[in-house]
């Protein structure tokens, strides 16, 4: 690493700097200013005053907040005993346990919400052969429980995955050293397993409340609007752009994304477990008895028939005729998929296109954004990587309302045009959204890659912009992928931003299709088969990138 | 105090899917022994270990501890302490709750434990660090942590897993002997796994050395050292050199050895030689002499050429090129010794006295 701080790196941290002004923190500042912006230049809380007293508002604060830890709760029951069981016990298929554990995050959850009402649904299958069978009716779709169900089923992924990290970097020790001393069962998992995995499911379970804080597709095809993504949306989009009380939503979403992160951040602050010891085994699996197989087997399947549900439902529903008030649909047909090709093969490609860009962008910032934290001593470069990881506590529907008021009647250079009714800006909030996934992959790859390399290639003579080109990002090539591919296949389902920023519909992507679609019982089909094809989409860029990775380790295992 | 206990390990044989790691391990460890299971990595010493505490299962052969079959019980079931490798304290625990959750889980009274934990702590000179966290340890503390916590719940067998391997050299040295101290003072039967002969000479009663899945030998450390039984006991315990040849009918009660490598000589009669057959000869460097030309006659002397040499401070060790072999011996260094050079003819003088002789 050299001290001397170059002019290319200035002028790159620059720009990014430039990039993330405009764009991101500029817009979000505004809307914070609006929220408490008392129309002379001063400042007031009279605003927050009026959002308390309104009634429809402080019941949507907190049904967000009940809605965002009643997922949680319901994400750590499905994730929790997935988890131990596939990382201490003997058993069979764990390995497609972890993987269909993965599955739904490929299907958006706005896209799945009307499966889970066609099959979980008053009337939908479940509840149909439950009363045909024991004259029950459970309401797992009504009201706040719907969202909570598709927003729990969709996000657990992210406890399991950490929680699983978390419990395979244990050393196997800790546990051996308990049963020692006399512990097992429960207790063994109360008192020393949980609290040691304790880390990532933290994580986990913070994710999943900011993201179901946040998250404003799903409620709205849900047809729930007391909750403040959809209030913030609704007043925007109804009462209009001036109105202070979507702004006061926004800041209030804010500061709970930041909150929960923040709390996350402490409660992880010096408790890094990771207590795999060099020369470390894997835990030695234990057995089962019979009864306990019996039980865990049980709730593995009732797990993945769960997990599985929105996308056969979706299936279902794209290949059917008509679907409602029968257990599974009548009559079968392709004509969705004629409507779908028909009327929005634009926006299939409207979304290729803009997550494609996005994720370049994304890329491109990432790997700056990387070597000029790790590589470089440029003062105030963390900031950049703060910056960037800022976008994960800014709500899509705040990006959307911040876009809409600060770049009203700006004209794009050179090609003229509002910025606001332009396609551009839909790249633009993905880039934004979705920089910090990049980041992380790219500051990842490079953290594993030792500075040695590259100085061994600038003793034999390349310069520091060589040594990056043939030796820095062709290691790196791993990361940037996985970079990419998560940037791709989360801007290609992104719904929040994409509601308030589609102007038109020859500029909409595919999810905005979806929603739209969804909105008229004839849409479904429609609508389902283009959620196919997107989940399709995500799909393969997920699988692809997998195998990228996979291969990509091997070759440089080789070599190294 | 408990009474001393004794561990038996009867015929016992385990694999790893188609590795077979122990093969018909049998081991008697007398009350309040001090024994160690010395071997190579991969001999099976960690596994046989890992068996008496209960988390390998057998797939033939007991073990009795104080003679209560404990083949099928539960590593919770068993009382047997033991000290891991990676000393497993848990982080999310200070220091006094560390200690106390063996005793916690059997359900001891609250003031019983308090004043147990105390008790372990000063037992291993800890008690003023009862509230820190594992985290802000060093390493030598961290293991005597590991040690508290193990004795605290007054196991029947204290179980040592590579204890010192985590530590440097002169903590290693000091720790053993707190060890020693520890075990002498709690008198409880004690079973240690190291791959470092020094270690287990210097805090053993007795050593198994295992490899491949077999006990080779067991001892006292003096046996082992003087009397190997095979080649792998002679090269893993100490230093030593290892002279292949056959031996012939020589005169009197004598033999001749012939070898290949450094010609042939005649030997008196040895304990254990026999008459004839392929034999490797065994003799420590420090019992061979270096000198200018055969003096001693009581030595068997042969001939060669210094080929290299070691100051190694107590002692210069030099390398003797005779014939094809090449033979170590080490020469008492005091101030002012004269040292032979590389290259120089020298004689090596043998010591009958000193040698065994392995059959092959």
């Amino acid at each position: 690493m050299s001290a001397r701080v170059t002019l290319p790196q200035a002028a790159i941290a620059g720009a990014i700097a430039l990039f993330l002004a405009a764009f991101l923190v500029v817009p979000v500042l505004a809307v914070v200013w609006i929220a408490f912006a008392d129309g002379d230049g001063g400042l007031t809380l009279s605003h927050f005053g009026a959002f308390f007293g309104v009634s429809l508002l402080r019941e949507s604060f907190w049904n967000s907040l009940y809605v965002a830890a009643a997922s949680v709760v319901v994400a750590s029951i499905i994730a929790l005993p997935l988890a131990y069981f596939t990382s201490r016990f003997r058993l069979r298929g764990a390995l497609l346990v972890q993987t269909l554990g993965v599955l739904p995050l490929v299907m958006p959850p706005f896209v799945g919400a009307v499966a889970m009402q066609l099959i979980f649904g008053r009337n939908g299958s479940v509840n149909l052969l439950l009363g045909d069978w024991f004259g029950l009716n459970v309401p797992f779709m009504d009201g706040l429980n719907g969202v909570i169900f598709v927003e729990a089923l969709h996000y657990f992924p992210f406890i399991l995955l950490n929680l699983s990290a978390a419990l395979a970097n244990i050393d196997p020790a800790m546990e051996e050293s308990a049963q020692n001393l006399g512990a097992h069962g429960v207790r063994l998992f109360r008192r020393v397993v949980f609290p040691l995995a304790m880390p990532g499911y933290v994580a986990g379970a913070s994710l999943v409340f900011v993201k179901v804080f946040d998250d404003l597709g799903t409620p709205l095809v849900l047809n729930v609007t007391n909750m403040l993504a959809p209030q913030a949306y609704l007043r925007i989009t109804s009462i209009g752009i001036e109105d202070p009380l979507g702004y006061v939503i926004s800041v209030i979403m804010i500061v709970f994304s930041i909150l929960a992160m923040w709390l996350s951040a402490r409660a992880l602050r010096g408790r890094d477990y990771a207590t795999v010891q060099r020369g470390g085994a894997a835990a030695p699996r234990r057995t089962l008895s019979r009864w306990q197989a019996a039980l865990a087997y049980g709730w593995i399947g009732l797990v993945l028939a769960l997990v599985l549900s929105p996308h056969l439902g979706i299936l279902l529903l794209s290949f059917s005729k008509v679907w409602s008030f029968t257990v599974v649909p009548e009559a079968f047909t392709l004509a969705n998929y004629e409507t779908v090709f028909a009327n929005s093969s634009g926006m299939i490609v409207n979304t290729l296109v803009y997550a494609g860009l996005a994720a370049a962008v994304d890329v491109v910032l990432g790997i700056a954004i990387a070597y000029l934290v790790l590589r470089t001593r440029l003062p105030g470069r963390h900031l950049l990587d703060l910056g960037a990881a800022a976008a994960l506590a800014i709500p899509g529907v705040v990006l959307g309302i911040g876009y809409l008021r600060l770049f009203r009647g700006v004209e794009i250079p050179w090609l003229g045009g509002a910025l606001t009714a332009s396609w551009i800006i839909l790249p633009i909030a993905y880039s934004v959204r979705r920089l910090p996934y990049a980041v992380r992959s790219c500051t990842a790859a490079l953290q594993q890659l030792h500075a040695s390399l590259e100085e061994a290639a600038e003793n034999l003579g390349a310069s520091r912009r060589r040594t990056i080109q043939r030796i820095v990002v062709p290691l790196m090539a791993g990361g940037i992928l996985a970079g990419f591919v998560t940037s791709f296949i989360t801007a290609a389902v992104e719904l929040s931003a994409t509601l308030l920023l589609a102007s038109s519909e020859s500029m909409a992507p595919m999810s905005y299709g979806i929603y739209l679609y969804m909105q008229s019982i004839a849409g479904r089909g429609p609508g389902a088969a283009l959620g196919v094809i997107a989940v399709i989409i995500v799909a393969v860029g997920t699988y692809a990138s997998n195998r990228f990775m996979a291969g990509r380790a091997a070759h440089l295992e080789t070599r190294t | 105090m408990t009474t001393p206990v004794r561990v038996d390990v009867e015929k016992v044989s385990l694999a790893f899917g188609a590795t077979q790691v122990l093969r018909g391990i049998d081991l008697s460890i007398e009350p309040g022994e001090f024994f160690a299971l010395l071997g190579p990595s991969g001999c099976g010493k960690s596994t046989l270990l890992r068996l008496i505490a209960g988390f390998n299962q057998a797939q033939s052969g007991r073990v009795r501890i104080g003679g209560d079959d404990v083949t099928r019980m539960a590593p919770w079931e068993r009382n047997v302490g033991m000290v891991f490798q990676s000393y497993a304290l848990w982080p999310h625990m200070t220091v006094a709750e560390n200690v106390a959750f063996g005793l916690e889980e059997r359900r001891q009274p609250r003031g019983e434990i308090r004043r147990k934990v105390a008790d372990a702590l000063a037992l291993v000179g800890l008690a003023e660090l009862a509230g820190r966290r594992p985290g802000q340890l060093s390493g030598g503390q961290q293991q005597r942590v590991a040690l508290a916590r193990t004795v605290a719940i007054e196991p029947r067998v204290l179980l040592l897993d590579e204890p010192l391997s985590n530590l440097d050299a002169k903590l290693r040295v000091h720790m053993r002997r707190e060890l020693v101290q520890l075990q002498r003072k709690l008198g409880i039967t004690t079973i240690f796994v190291t791959h470092d002969q020094e270690e287990a000479m210097t805090t053993c009663d007795r050593i198994a050395v295992m490899s491949e899945g077999r006990i080779v030998q067991t001892g006292a450390p003096m046996d082992l050292y003087d009397a190997p039984a095979t080649r792998f006991v002679a090269e893993f315990v100490g230093s030593i050199n290892l002279v292949d040849g056959s031996l012939q009918k020589g005169i009197g009660e004598g033999a001749l050895f012939v070898s290949p490598q450094v010609g042939s000589f005649s030997l008196p009669a040895i304990e254990s030689m026999p008459a004839h057959g392929d034999v490797t000869l065994a003799f420590r460097p420090h019992s061979v002499a270096v000198a200018g030309s055969p003096a001693d006659p009581g030595l068997i002397w042969l001939s060669g050429s210094l080929a290299e040499r070691e100051f190694l401070g107590e002692f210069v060790r030099y390398r003797v090129r005779v014939g094809g072999a090449d033979i170590l011996a080490d020469a008492p260094h005091l101030s002012g010794t004269t040292w032979f050079d590389t290259g120089a003819r020298v004689a090596v003088g043998i010591d009958p006295r000193e040698l065994r002789v392995l059959r092959r």
